[in-house]
């Protein structure tokens, strides 16, 4: 077949120049630290304060989506009700809107004087400013990825064996708990990892609404960017490898999760 | 396909022209967060007067914008609100050594304090700076690392404390640890503090310099804010200079000469006035005497022994302030 | 989307409390989280009357912002869809050495925080960074300015058609194309003639979806931009201007267009995926790796 040449060569220029050179610019910069200096800058404690209010809000925001996804999914694939394709559009919103927008939204709403803050602000919970509000807008912007993975495997789910298991004389609990829902493990798994990958990435729907207050709610983006207002090129760099590390690790478990489903669906 | 990248690169061309052929009828002025508006009024005041000219504004963190320079951001002109950023430029060889003596008053052609906006009827009783530490006041300002107008309140507060404490070093830490943890926001910019403060309604006070809180009261309400200031500040001076790297290529020395002359002038100096900020033109300064409470201003230079040492000190990795950090 | 069939024994899940407890769960939570931020940004930007909202779009400096934004579309999303449709290519009908890495490598984009891009991209084309000296002697600009903020569009968006391509050109295999080729069909007439037409849906399909994003970018294009006002403010950054411009209305009126642009393109999405594309289960901006993302039938 013609063509491997020329398709082979821009995708080559084109990755290489596009994605590999500024990566390996960063990772070039975070080596001229030495590997002490490197390891003080990315083991500092504020670092490591960032780090945690980063993976913990991921890791809660996620874990939303993991419940409130299937259950969007299984509201969308199995029940009719009216405004049913309405809310299955909307679903992408978040992948469609700037996370700019959605930042300077979600704080809007859930800052004490907005519609939701100034009403959960009554029973005492404050949202905007705190990792509360760090882990709404990661929620957010990473939601249809659960319901998007996890519809189709519940689309073509086969009702043979649900009628199956009735027949045996299962109860609907157990039916989901022992057959349905381990269907979906693959798919939920593949889901969840693109969520938290999703998540610990954010960085504009974020700044707005997180207070930014250093060790409690200032995201590990967020510190990158502030070494470099300080000048601190080299600290900014580590900063951010320690990020594209993550990110490959997370690439990394995606695809392993992702292969996994692949068998598991080609068995079946 | 092909007529969309045509069509692209026809754009790309308009866009793009003006900005990089050498026009010396056009100047970018690289400025501070918090003087967005002040600038909107002196580029329609100077454009008035030299026909043909337009002067470009680029506002941020001064920190953000010095880095933006030395990173290839060509303006022709800084107004900072701190010497600190143009001293960074001057060791990147942007700015000449001596631009402090380019021009009048160490190159700062108005000058301004760190003060208080409190809500109306100061419900928190908040008078000085000492009000600040109390646990039940909530204190708004931005990140010191980030944002020149918050070094200038960090240094204030720190200055305040030296006196009251008589330089008892563990009590002034003390001191400035409680007004960091009555912080529960911290943006980035002066103007993102100033959103926190007034639409999102949080904090007792809001600590920015004097023209930025007169500013804010005009905005929304002299009914809604009262400005307070306090028994002593900080000297703010918000240095000018040309940005020689950038004018010498660009052949606009002398547009940006006069552009920044234009700020001594009466003229210039009514409208920095107007927005807020105290001028050394003794008719502006004498007409808008009432605006300007009596305040006692220390400097940098006194305090602290000047800026080279105050970023060697406090602002420098390992410094005080992130010692402060560390510890919260 | 199967509906369920009538007649048939109830399955799991249908009982009528189940039912209206899950649904009203969902919509509820849906309402407060998805639907809320909509409604908000809608209405703070008609909050001082319609000329208002009119006067701010129409304000020389958001409309610079506007077409500043389509103009970055206009070159990073054909480069794009050019780029992706050579990696699909070259991935799908080819075998050779190191083709996973290269997609693994091409997919790193999604899973990483666009300020590391921006940061990134300072250490390439500033004046600190690799070629900052050359490029300033040669007197080009690629930061600050036009060029810069494409590159970082170009950056967060690069995996965007390929793997809406990658998969579906898996699926469907090479033996049309060599059949074509066997019969003497030149290279780009089997893929004008033969592949093209099969892979449209899902190209246009990446070619939407990449452009909601690149008209979105704000932490790459924020890095890289210089905020200069009326010449290099993207809308995503002129929201942000405004914004902190004691202008919350105004904020949200720029807003409400990229909003608008949102919701065209969740039609554009729904529209496409009507005819084919799409589909396999991948959520819609952002798959895992794309290689054997389709089903086998």
């Amino acid at each position: 077949m013609p063509g491997l040449p020329l398709s082979l060569g821009i995708t080559l220029f084109y990755v290489g120049l596009i994605v590999v050179l500024p990566l390996a610019a960063l990772v070039f910069k975070a080596a001229s630290l030495g590997p002490e200096d490197y390891w003080r800058i990315v083991s500092s404690a504020r670092a490591v304060a960032s780090y945690r209010v980063t993976v913990l809000s991921a890791f809660v925001a996620t874990i939303f989506n993991l419940l409130f996804g299937l259950a969007l999914a299984w509201v969308l694939v199995r029940y009719e009700f009216p405004g049913k394709r309405f809310v299955d559009a909307i679903v992408d919103l978040p992948f469609a809107l700037p996370t700019a927008v959605a930042g300077i939204a979600l704080t809007t709403l859930f800052a004490p004087n907005g519609w939701f803050g100034s009403i959960l602000g009554e029973i005492g919970i404050k949202v905007a400013y705190t990792p509360l509000g760090i882990m709404i807008a990661m929620a957010f912007t990473s939601l249809p990825f659960v319901v998007r993975t996890v519809q189709p495997v519940l689309e073509d789910l086969d009702p043979a064996l649900e009628e199956a298991a009735q027949t045996l004389g299962g109860t609907d609990t157990s039916i989901f708990s022992r057959v349905i829902l381990p269907l979906l493990v693959p798919a939920l798994l593949a889901g969840v990892s693109l969520s938290f990958a999703r998540s610990l990435g954010e960085f504009g729907a974020i700044i707005f609404i997180a207070g930014n207050q250093p060790m409690s709610t200032e995201i590990t983006a967020l510190l990158a960017f502030i070494r470099l207002e300080e000048y601190d090129y080299q600290a900014a760099a580590a900063i951010a490898s320690v990020l594209l590390i993550t990110a490959f690790v997370m690439l990394a478990v995606t695809n392993l999760l992702q292969s996994r489903a692949l068998r598991y669906t080609v068995r079946n | 396909m092909k007529r969309l990248i045509l069509i692209g690169a026809a754009l790309a061309a308009i866009l793009a022209g003006p900005a990089n052929a050498q026009s010396p009828n056009k100047l970018l002025n690289a400025s501070y967060d918090v003087a967005r508006e002040l600038f909107v009024s002196v580029n329609e005041a100077y454009a008035a007067q030299h026909a043909g000219v337009t002067i470009d504004q680029s506002h941020a963190g001064t920190s953000r914008q010095a880095r933006a320079i030395a990173e290839g951001l060509e303006a022709d002109v800084v107004t900072f609100n701190q010497v600190t950023d143009i001293d960074f430029l001057v060791k990147n060889g942007f700015v000449s050594e001596d631009w402090q003596k380019d021009f009048a008053n160490q190159s700062s052609p108005f000058y301004s304090l760190p003060s208080f906006l409190v809500r109306t009827g100061n419900p928190k009783n908040i008078k000085d700076w000492s009000d600040l530490v109390r646990d039940d006041v909530q204190v708004i300002f931005p990140n010191p690392k980030t944002s020149g107008n918050a070094r200038y309140t960090y240094l204030a507060a720190t200055a305040y404390a030296r006196e009251a404490f008589g330089n008892d070093e563990a009590k002034v830490k003390e001191f400035i640890d409680k007004l960091f943890d009555n912080v529960p926001v911290f943006d980035t910019g002066g103007r993102a503090a100033t959103t926190t403060f007034v639409e999102r309604e949080i904090g007792d006070v809001l600590i920015t310099f004097e023209a930025e809180t007169r500013g804010i009261a005009k905005e929304f309400g002299e009914d809604k804010f009262e400005v307070v200031t306090p028994s002593v500040s900080l000297l703010a001076e918000f240095p000018v200079a040309i940005v020689d790297r950038v004018v010498d290529k660009r052949g606009s020395r002398d547009l940006a000469k006069s552009y920044l002359d234009f700020l001594y002038t009466p003229e210039g100096q009514k409208i920095a006035a107007e927005h807020g900020h105290r001028v050394n033109d003794e008719t502006v300064a004498a007409e808008f005497k009432d605006q300007f409470p009596e305040v006692r201003l220390v400097t940098v230079e006194d305090v602290f022994g000047g800026w080279d040492k105050v970023q060697e000190e406090h602002f420098a990795a390992g410094g005080l302030l992130d010692q402060i950090y560390g510890e919260r | 989307m199967t509906a369920p069939a009538r007649n048939r024994p109830p399955r799991v899940g249908d009982s009528p409390a189940v039912r209206r407890t899950l649904i009203t769960a969902v919509l509820a939570i849906g309402a407060v989280l998805v639907l809320a931020p909509l409604v908000v940004i809608l209405t703070q930007a008609f909050s001082l009357g319609f000329s208002y909202f009119a006067e701010t779009i129409t304000a020389p400096d958001t409309r610079h912002a506007i077409l500043l934004t389509v103009l970055t579309a206009l070159i990073a999303v054909p480069v794009n869809t050019v780029f992706g449709i050579a990696a699909a290519w070259a991935i799908t009908k080819f075998d050779f050495p190191g083709r996973r890495l290269l997609l693994i490598v091409a997919e790193i984009p999604f899973s990483i925080s666009p300020i590391v891009a921006g940061v990134a991209y300072l250490f390439v084309y500033g004046l600190q960074g690799l070629f900052g000296q050359a490029l300033q002697d040669a007197d080009i600009k690629i930061l600050f300015a036009l060029p810069g903020i494409v590159l970082a569009s170009m950056f967060v968006t690069a995996p965007f058609v390929a793997r809406e391509l990658i998969p579906l050109m898996q699926a469907q295999g090479r033996d049309l194309e060599e059949a074509a080729t066997s019969l003497g069909a030149s290279g780009w007439r089997t893929f004008f003639s033969v592949t093209l037409p099969n892979i449209r849906w899902a190209l246009l399909y990446g070619v939407v979806l990449c452009n909601a994003r690149v008209m979105g970018e704000f932490g790459a294009v924020s890095v890289v931009s210089g905020n200069i006002r009326g010449q290099t403010n993207t809308l995503p950054l002129h929201v942000e201007l405004l914004y902190h411009d004691y202008n919350t209305v105004g904020a949200f009126a720029a807003a409400s267009i990229l909003t608008v642009l949102a919701i065209f393109t969740i039609i554009a999405k729904v529209l496409l995926e009507r005819q084919g594309a799409g589909r396999g289960g991948r959520p819609a901006l952002a798959a895992p790796n794309a290689i054997p993302a389709e089903k086998p039938q």
